[in-house]
This record gives C-alpha cells, sequence and structure tokens, in this order.
C-alpha cells in the first residue's frame, strides 16, 4: 500500500491548560474523500489549523507527501501551501475584492498569473460551481449565503490544489442548498483527482462527500472506516452521535437548573 | 493573590506585550523591503491615509494657527512684544503643532480604521485565508500601510504646516491688524530648515507609530465584535500615547544641547 497524502501521528495541542488535541493520529489516502465527524469543541477545526501550519502543534508528526511539515515556515511553507485549497466555514471572502478578484487571489498572488489571464480562469470556476458572469463583478457583500459558499468552493479550487480541505462546508445552509454544495464538492474533487480532508457534524453532508469518516473525540480519533460501516460500527460513540441521543457515553457539559 | 505575585504577573504581561510588538514591528519592517511588494496596494493606502485625510487636518491646521496667533498676540502684549507673533506661530506649527496634532488626528481617523479593518479580517478568518492562498499576510496587509504611514505623514504634516501659518496669518492680518507683508517677513526670518525638517522626522515616526499599532492590534484581535472594538480603542490610545512619548524622545534628539 503506498504512503498516505496526509499521515498524522500523535499530534498534540493544548491552549493554556485545554487539551485539544491529545496524541491525535489519522491517515488520508491519496485520492479519497476522508470525512472528519464529531462533535463542538472536539478538536476537528484545530486538526485541520494545524495540517495547514495555521495552528502550530505542540508535539507530533504532520506529514504531507510523506514530508514533515509541522515546523515547516517562510518559503517551504508558502511552496506547501500551493498543495492546498481551503474551503472556511464562513467562507472568509475578502470584502474588499470583487468576486472574480477572490476566485482568482490565490492564481494572482501565489501564482504570479496575469490579472486577464487570472479572470478568464476564475470564471471558468465560478461556472463549474453555477455561477454566471454577472455575478463576478459583484462584491461578496452582495451574495446570498449559498451563493458565497459556492464562491469560496471556486476560489479553493481555483489554483488545481492537489489537497482540499473543506470546514463545515454545509452549516447555516438550508438542506436544499447543503446538498447542492455537497454535489458539487464531490464534483470538484473527483474532476481535480484531489484529495479531500473535511470536517463538518452533518451527517447528511458526512454521508455524501466522504469515501471514509472518522470521528474525533477528545482530542483523538476513535473510529474510522468506510462511509457505508458507519451505521454498523459498533462504536457507542458512534452510535451515539450518528443517532443524535443525549444519554450516552459522550457526556455535554450542561448544567441543569 | 499576594499582591507581590500580582505586581510581578502584570510587569511579566507588560513585557511579553512590548517583546511581541516589538518581534511584529521587526516582522513588518523586514517585509517592507523584501520583495514582493504590492505597488496597488501601497498607493491604495497611501489615498486612504494621505489624500482622505486632508479634511481634518486642514481644518485642525487652520483653527491651531488662529488660535496661537490669538493666544501668542495677548500673552505679549503684556511685554510690547506683540512683533514675535508671527515667529512665534511658524515655529510653533512646524516644531510641534503642525505634527503632533495632525498625528493625533489621524491616529483617531487611520488607527481606527485599519484595527477595524484588519480585525474584521482576522475574526472572519479572512487572514487564514491569505495563508492559504500562498500570501504572507504580514507583507499583503501590513506592509503596504506601514510604507504608506512613513510617506504620507510627512505631506500630511508639511500641508498642515502651510495652512496652519496661514491660518495665524489670517488672525495676524484681519484682526490683530498687523501689515501682511511684515507679518510673512516675520514668519520667514527667524524660521530654519532645522524646524521644518524635525517636524518632518516626527511625522514619518507618527506615521509608523500610528500604522504599526493599528495593523498590531487588528492582527491580533479575537472574539467577533466585541474584540474588534477593543482593538479598534487600543490602536488609537495606544498610537495617542505613543505619538506624545516619541514626540519627546525625537525632539530631544534634534535640540537637546
Amino acid at each position: 500500500m503506498s504512503d498516505p497524502k496526509i499521515r498524522l501521528r500523535g499530534v498534540s495541542k493544548q491552549f493554556g491548560p485545554k487539551v485539544v488535541l491529545s496524541g491525535l493520529d489519522l491517515d488520508v489516502p491519496e485520492r479519497e474523500s476522508l470525512v472528519v465527524i464529531g462533535g463542538s469543541g472536539t478538536g476537528k477545526s484545530v486538526m485541520l489549523k494545524c495540517i495547514l501550519g495555521l495552528i502550530h502543534a505542540e508535539a507530533g508528526s504532520i506529514q504531507v507527501d510523506g514530508e514533515e511539515t509541522r515546523d515547516v515556515r517562510g518559503r517551504r511553507r508558502t511552496k506547501l501551501m500551493r498543495k492546498f485549497g481551503m474551503l472556511f466555514q464562513g467562507g472568509a471572502l475578502f470584502d474588499s475584492l470583487r468576486v472574480w478578484e477572490n476566485v482568482a487571489f490565490g492564481l494572482i498572488q501565489g501564482e504570479h498569473m496575469k490579472r486577464r489571464d487570472a479572470k478568464g480562469v476564475a470564471l471558468e470556476k465560478l461556472a463549474a460551481v453555477g455561477l454566471g458572469e454577472a455575478v463576478a463583478e459583484l462584491s461578496p457583500a452582495e451574495l446570498s449565503g449559498g451563493m458565497q459558499k459556492r464562491v469560496a468552493l471556486a476560489r479553493a479550487i481555483a489554483t488545481e490544489p492537489e489537497i482540499i480541505f473543506f470546514d463545515e462546508p454545509t452549516t447555516g445552509l438550508d438542506p436544499i442548498m447543503s446538498d447542492v454544495i455537497n454535489d458539487l464538492i464531490v464534483q470538484c474533487v473527483r474532476d481535480l483527482g484531489a484529495t479531500a480532508l473535511s470536517i463538518t457534524h452533518d451527517l447528511a453532508s458526512a454521508r455524501k462527500i466522504a469515501d471514509r469518516i472518522a470521528m474525533i473525540h477528545q482530542g483523538r480519533i476513535i473510529w474510522s472506516g468506510p462511509v457505508a460501516e458507519i451505521d454498523d460500527s459498533g462504536n457507542p460513540y458512534v452510535d451515539q452521535f450518528i443517532n443524535g441521543r443525549a444519554e450516552g457515553p459522550i457526556h455535554m457539559e450542561v448544567r441543569r437548573p | 493573590m499576594n499582591p507581590v505575585a500580582l505586581v510581578g504577573r502584570i510587569f511579566l504581561a507588560f513585557l511579553q506585550a512590548v517583546g511581541r510588538l516589538i518581534m511584529f514591528a521587526g516582522d513588518g519592517l523586514s517585509h517592507c523591503i523584501r520583495p514582493p511588494l504590492y505597488p496597488r496596494l501601497i498607493l491604495r493606502q497611501m489615498l486612504d491615509i494621505g489624500y482622505y485625510s486632508l479634511p481634518v487636518v486642514g481644518l485642525t491646521a487652520t483653527f491651531t494657527g488662529m488660535v496661537l496667533a490669538l493666544q501668542s498676540y495677548t500673552g505679549f502684549q503684556r511685554f510690547n512684544a506683540e512683533s514675535a507673533v508671527a515667529t512665534i506661530v511658524v515655529v510653533s506649527i512646524t516644531r510641534e503643532l503642525g505634527p503632533v496634532l495632525t498625528g493625533l488626528m489621524v491616529a483617531g481617523r487611520v488607527g481606527a480604521a485599519i484595527a477595524a479593518e484588519i480585525g474584521t479580517m482576522r475574526v472572519t478568518e479572512q487572514i487564514d485565508a491569505l495563508t492559504t492562498l500562498s500570501t504572507h499576510p504580514m507583507k499583503y496587509l501590513v506592509a503596504p500601510r506601514l510604507i504608506a504611514g512613513i510617506l504620507m505623514l510627512p505631506l500630511l504634516v508639511l500641508t498642515a504646516d502651510i495652512i496652519g501659518v496661514m491660518g495665524g496669518y489670517l488672525v495676524g492680518t484681519h484682526k490683530l491688524g498687523f501689515n501682511p507683508g511684515v507679518y510673512l517677513h516675520n514668519s520667514w526670518q527667524y524660521l530654519e530648515t532645522l524646524d521644518v525638517v524635525s517636524g518632518l522626522v516626527k511625522a514619518a515616526v507618527f506615521g509608523f507609530v500610528i500604522t504599526l499599532m493599528g495593523c498590531y492590534h487588528g492582527y491580533h484581535s479575537k472574539g467577533g465584535a466585541q474584540g474588534v472594538g477593543g482593538a479598534t480603542t487600543n490602536a488609537v490610545v495606544s498610537a495617542s500615547i505613543l505619538i506624545l512619548i516619541s514626540n519627546y524622545f525625537v525632539t530631544e534628539m534634534f535640540f537637546s544641547r
């Protein structure tokens, strides 16, 4: 079996006294779509940001294509970032730029493509997520939440990255728009032949976009397997989570009146 | 808590904050001189900081010059030294009031705007998005503002000097009965190059301080709208205090014997 595209071993991170990741292990094989599920505050976003280098993990190993990246900084980090595309939970579109400039940003700033050429690519990518040329000249504030998410997806795939991260891609969207976004994610990842790592607590989304699912709890991966096996995982934590039960081994910190 | 421990903790936190600010300033300055630079962004910031500050700076300078002429006239009248009014106005404006009042006004207008913009980008993950698009936030957001601040404040102060002196001239000739030719002659006669140059050097320092504090507090803001509000307040307050402190040291550098 070939080396995984992303390999995490013993990754740990804490903020003050709060331990968020405690020796997390995870493999993401090449061209596979892995979705990490888990409750709020279990360390999903921190894990993603540690891989991206936005947060520095205190211990452990983070390998991308077999290369250790945990302490990579400066130009090597910039070069490494070219492999990545990222869809942020809130879109994170740049308010001061028009829609097409947002999509073309990585091409112009990261790959030094000419603005005119980059605009052409941006329009192609916008079309790929179902948005027309009229939208390209608008500012992000003029778009609905679903359209912003699609623009953010177009920006994430514009540089045709090898690895795409999706942070809660359907949060805040209605069920129909969520399904549209899920379909677009599946299609874009397949067309690019990319490796995808998503985090979500939306089970419908996870079932649709994942080849494999892993569950994170208290900063560790406690189960992983093919998406078809999640209903028969035999793991009480996974069962409680996918069935949305308050009773079970996962205790929410809720103070009773 | 033990009061000595509390003092120690506060002192250590202060040192930590100073260290972080110095590291941030060094990093920002290093990006100002290392390519690639962003001429388009620098020009836009020069326009924001320089051109759009002209009305507020012009008004401040006009009335400061007018009040200065009036006050010095009523004061010097007691010693029959009314002829010194023009000289006092021009020296006070060029050495002190022009740079300091311009600095304080720009700190309120520009420092707050920078902190709010970068702070909002931080809490909406736009700064993280920049990093994932292979663009260094210090180079893209901080360096253009620092360069524009350092370049534009001297130009603003030069404008304020001219307008302020003209404000004094208007009051002197129309209200206090000075002969226009004599007033202008007295203004020029005792004005030295060092008076203007020291003011312009102060302006460059203030420009750096204002943009640095705006960027620093915005960059490190957290916690949503309240965090951005706090960053904005801190940027204006700290820039204003640092302007007054640095004003003393630059004055001592030029004029101490």
